[in-house]
């Protein structure tokens, strides 16, 4: 299963769990059951139904660029962070 | 130079070689066209008005008068953008509320919200007549107090700057019903926070928070803690080239707009939302580009001077004074920050914690969650907290620089860094390498660290010949400091057609700030064997090229070279099926080897790169290789920098003596340019350490919006800039590139403040230390061993 890392924000939304292990195959799936769990988790994560502008999805340490559709393994790990801009030169 | 797994790369031709940049010439003859540099028969020019005051409601706008001026040709406010957030039902729709900060950024809605905020644009048949418009266009104001830095923004009675907007927007993970909570428990004084007059409204507009470990056991297992707190004040990007745009709205209602900008497919989505037309209608042209360093991924004059020209159906051009753009742009953000650290005797980090308070300036977005991300970055924290707030004040809006909020975040923790090692008696280069982060360090937000250079930077610089060298003398010193930056990524494309005579045209849609077309074309000539020269590269604009996502993050060289490799890959496998074509083989059996296509067993068949494509369009038409990407694996980038410094304690002027840059860079594809970012990054931040600042009157106006007045150092200010490169390949990049533009403002402040304890034993905690901040402080503490501030 797949270990979930619950932002330090919404942990009062999940029961004050900092991690979670669900059996999904992508992290659109794993959004679902959190939902599902923890009933208004998907509207802090998903705005649309995607991704929030401002929220990426960190899969195995590294920011995934399919978002929702990144596929999950059995030991991958996901995290939600806020995205990153910059300014260079 | 350190060349840390370089067998990978030994066989290369072109990368890592320094040649001429393609657009040198025309940059050194003056032959380039900037964003000023457009022009068209029957064009009007056009102007801003903009607020006298920092915070005031806007109660009427008559431009009667200046309509009525000979000359003038139209006039728009706010009232001509469309406003999709407003609903019949409540007033505003949350989801765009953006849009509406976006709008109202570009020019003033019900509030002008800091000094210089655009209120009014006028076109006219020359700048001077436009000029003279904006004084007969009469605006009534009901002036507000201003609200200057994060913590008058947060007492009783400071004024709400958003009303009905806050609290604390449902924006993602910051959830209102749980911000609240932790606010309230958070380590901020907010006890007197103001939060209007229903108790609904606040000027912090986000709150932030990760945590790893246990805190409190942490710092209950240190031997030595050091806890201090810093202000630092707003400073400019300093870019030379002023802010300027230019557009068409055609009768057919396209849009074509020339601006200079970090990505012009950003420039034409943010234009589109603000005048509600589709993206699609709206070609951006890019110009050359001269300095952004973050400040130009924003629109400002382009939405304007689109419905000044929908208005007269004649081109029109806008382009800021240097006092526009010192008070009408983003500068970065002044703080508020307290950062506490333990560690065992041996030195060995036990707990970290630190708050982040960031101005957003008049609408939310400073870029506290990554200085939060930043601030510990280079060491393995096992108990840590970190805190961000983004807090409204009348000023700018903070705009991108360079690794946005994480040079201040450094300059508290470097500091504190430096701090215990001294109290610890440790070299404070062994303290970093003690505690460094490496492959699977666990990140205080939660991700574990893949490849990163942090150990084999600190290594290089404890053994440069800088830091073993004597700084000797009275009122001298030394001081170093990490910096980390994430480097980013992000959508690209890339096409590369096969000339005739040889050469290969590049189109990429990542505008050149910083040496990039060079950089990117290496790529190109390493995959297919061709000099360098050959290959042509050019910025196409947004009906030319497929979505290109901003030059910034460091990510051109990365996400662009990577776009150009793969599009020469394909350019490549199909000349190869051409020539097998050609020669009547198998396509796997025909190679191409130094720009030469070869048969694998029959020497016969031989022809070079320019024979084959002067075959092209008899032999089946000519071959476009093309990518479009999005790739990740960006790998993070790692600096340390070393600093002398002598201060005269009759004056408080600081000279540097000595600096030096160390810098992972992954793989340096043209040395030059990487040794170019890594001495910008640093002057940058030594401007920022010694004397740039936004010096604000007490009504909100600032005092110095020249370069004559907001000093910016110059050649004769510094010492040459040492540099080493690192090179610690990034697997996540065919070539091991790393973003590099960035990293290196982030040390400066910190390595300075650190070189000034050094020197006269005093730990300073405000930014610029400029001479009279630092004479004071040598008054104030009349010896060594204080903190100033305390």
């Amino acid at each position: 299963m797949a270990r979930v890392f619950i932002p330090t924000m919404l942990r009062a939304l999940a029961d004050g769990n900092a991690e979670l292990k669900i059996e999904a195959s992508n992290v659109r799936e794993a959004v679902d059951l959190l939902d599902v769990k923890f009933p208004g988790f998907k509207l802090q994560i998903l705005e649309d139904g995607k991704l929030r502008s401002n929220i990426v999805v960190a899969v195995d340490g590294e920011t995934s660029r399919l978002g929702l559709l990144e596929k999950l393994h059995t030991d991958s790990e996901v995290h939600f962070i806020p995205a990153i801009g910059g300014g260079a030169q | 130079m350190n060349n840390m797994e370089a067998s990978k790369f030994e066989k290369l031709r072109f990368v890592g070689s320094r040649p001429i940049r393609h657009d040198g010439l025309e940059k050194v003859t003056g032959q380039a066209r900037y964003g000023a540099d457009i022009s068209f028969p029957q064009m009007l020019y056009g102007k801003i008005l903009r607020s006298p005051y920092a915070h005031a409601r806007i109660k009427s706008i008559d431009f009667s008068r200046a309509l009525a001026l000979e000359g003038v040709q139209a006039v728009v406010t706010s009232s001509d953008f469309p406003k999709p957030w407003l609903t019949d039902e409540t007033g505003i729709d949350s989801k765009l509320i953006n849009i509406k900060f976006s709008s109202n950024n570009v020019l003033a809605g019900e509030k002008v919200l800091y000094k210089g905020h655009a209120v009014a644009g006028v076109a006219a048949s020359n700048a001077y007549i436009a000029e003279k418009a904006l004084d007969l266009i009469d605006v009534s104001y009901e002036i507000l107090p201003p609200i200057l830095d994060v913590m008058q923004a947060i007492k009783v009675n400071a004024g709400i700057i958003h009303e009905g907007m806050f609290p604390y927007p449902e924006s993602g993970l910051i959830a209102s019903e749980f911000n609240s909570s932790l606010i309230s428990n958070s380590t901020l004084d907010m006890s007197n926070h103001h939060q209007g007059d229903d108790s609904k409204y606040s000027n912090i507009a986000g709150y932030y928070i990760q945590e790893i470990g246990d805190i409190d056991k942490g710092f209950m297992d240190a031997d030595v803690v050091v806890e201090r707190e810093y202000n630092t004040g707003s400073v400019h990007q300093g870019y030379i080239e002023p802010h300027s745009a230019t557009a068409i709205w055609n009768r057919d209602g396209k849009v074509t707009i020339w601006c200079s900008s970090q990505g012009h497919f950003g420039m034409r989505d943010q234009t589109a939302e603000v005048v509600g037309i589709p993206a699609s209608d709206i070609k951006v042209i890019p110009m050359e580009i001269g300095g952004g360093f973050g400040g130009k991924t924003t629109v400002y004059l382009e939405p304007v001077v689109a419905m000044l020209s929908k208005k007269t159906g004649r081109p029109v051009k806008i382009t800021m004074t240097r006092q526009e753009v010192f008070e009408g742009t983003g500068p970065t953000l002044g703080s508020y920050m307290k950062v506490k650290i333990g560690a065992t005797k041996d030195g060995m980090i036990t707990a970290a914690q630190a708050l982040l308070a960031y101005e957003a300036g008049a609408f939310p977005g400073s870029p506290v969650n990554m200085g939060a991300q930043c601030i510990f970055a280079p060491y393995d924290i096992p108990n840590g907290k970190v805190e961000g707030f983004d807090i409204l004040v009348n000023k700018p809006k903070v705009a991108a620089y360079r690794a946005p909020g994480a040079p201040a975040a450094a300059f508290a923790g470097e500091t504190v860094i430096d701090e215990l090692s001294c109290k610890l008696n440790i070299d404070p280069l062994l303290f970093r390498l003690k505690n460094s982060a490496k492959e699977g360090t666990r990140r205080i937000s939660g991700p574990v660290f893949p490849r990163i250079g942090f150990l084999e930077t600190v290594e290089a610089s404890r053994i440069h010949p800088h830091y073993l060298s004597d700084f000797g003398g009275p009122n001298r010193g030394r001081g170093v400091a990490a910096g980390f930056w994430f480097n980013g990524s992000g959508p690209s494309s890339v096409i590369v057609n096969a000339n005739a005579d040889g050469t290969v045209s590049l189109i990429e849609g990542s505008p050149d700030i910083g040496g990039t077309r060079v950089a990117v074309a290496m790529h190109v000539a390493e995959v297919l064997g061709i000099p360098i020269a050959d290959v042509h590269p050019s910025i196409g604009d947004t009906d030319s090229i497929g979505f290109t996502s901003m030059t910034g993050g460091s990510s051109v060289a990365f996400k662009t070279g990577w776009a150009a490799y793969q599009a020469a890959q394909d350019l490549k496998a199909q000349m190869i099926e051409r020539a097998s074509d050609i020669w009547d083989v198998e396509a796997g059996e025909v190679n191409l080897k130094d720009g030469k296509f070869n048969h694998s067993t029959n020497q016969d068949l031989q022809m070079d790169f320019k024979e084959l494509a002067g075959m092209l369009n008899a032999t089946g038409g000519p071959i476009v290789g093309r990518a479009a990407i999005n790739p990740g694996g960006a790998g993070a980038a790692i600096s340390v920098h070393i600093v002398d410094v002598e201060v005269d304690p009759e004056t408080g002027k600081l000279t540097i003596l000595r600096y030096t840059v160390v810098q992972d860079v992954g793989k340096a594809i043209h040395p030059d340019y990487v040794e170019g970012q890594m001495q910008g990054g640093a002057v940058q931040g030594i401007g920022w350490a010694l004397n740039e600042e936004y010096i604000f009157d007490k009504e909100g106006v600032i005092k110095n919006p020249t370069f004559l007045d907001y000093r910016m150092p110059t050649s004769l200010d510094l010492p040459m800039i040492d540099t080493h490169i690192v090179e610690v390949n990034n697997p996540g990049h065919p070539y091991g590139v790393r973003g590099v533009g960035e990293v290196p403002i982030v040390p400066p402040m910190a390595a300075i403040a650190n070189a000034i304890n050094s020197a006269v034993g005093i730990r300073m905690n405000t930014l610029p230390m400029s001479p009279p901040v630092l004479l004071e402080a040598l008054w104030a503490n009349n010896g060594a061993g204080k903190v100033y501030g305390d």
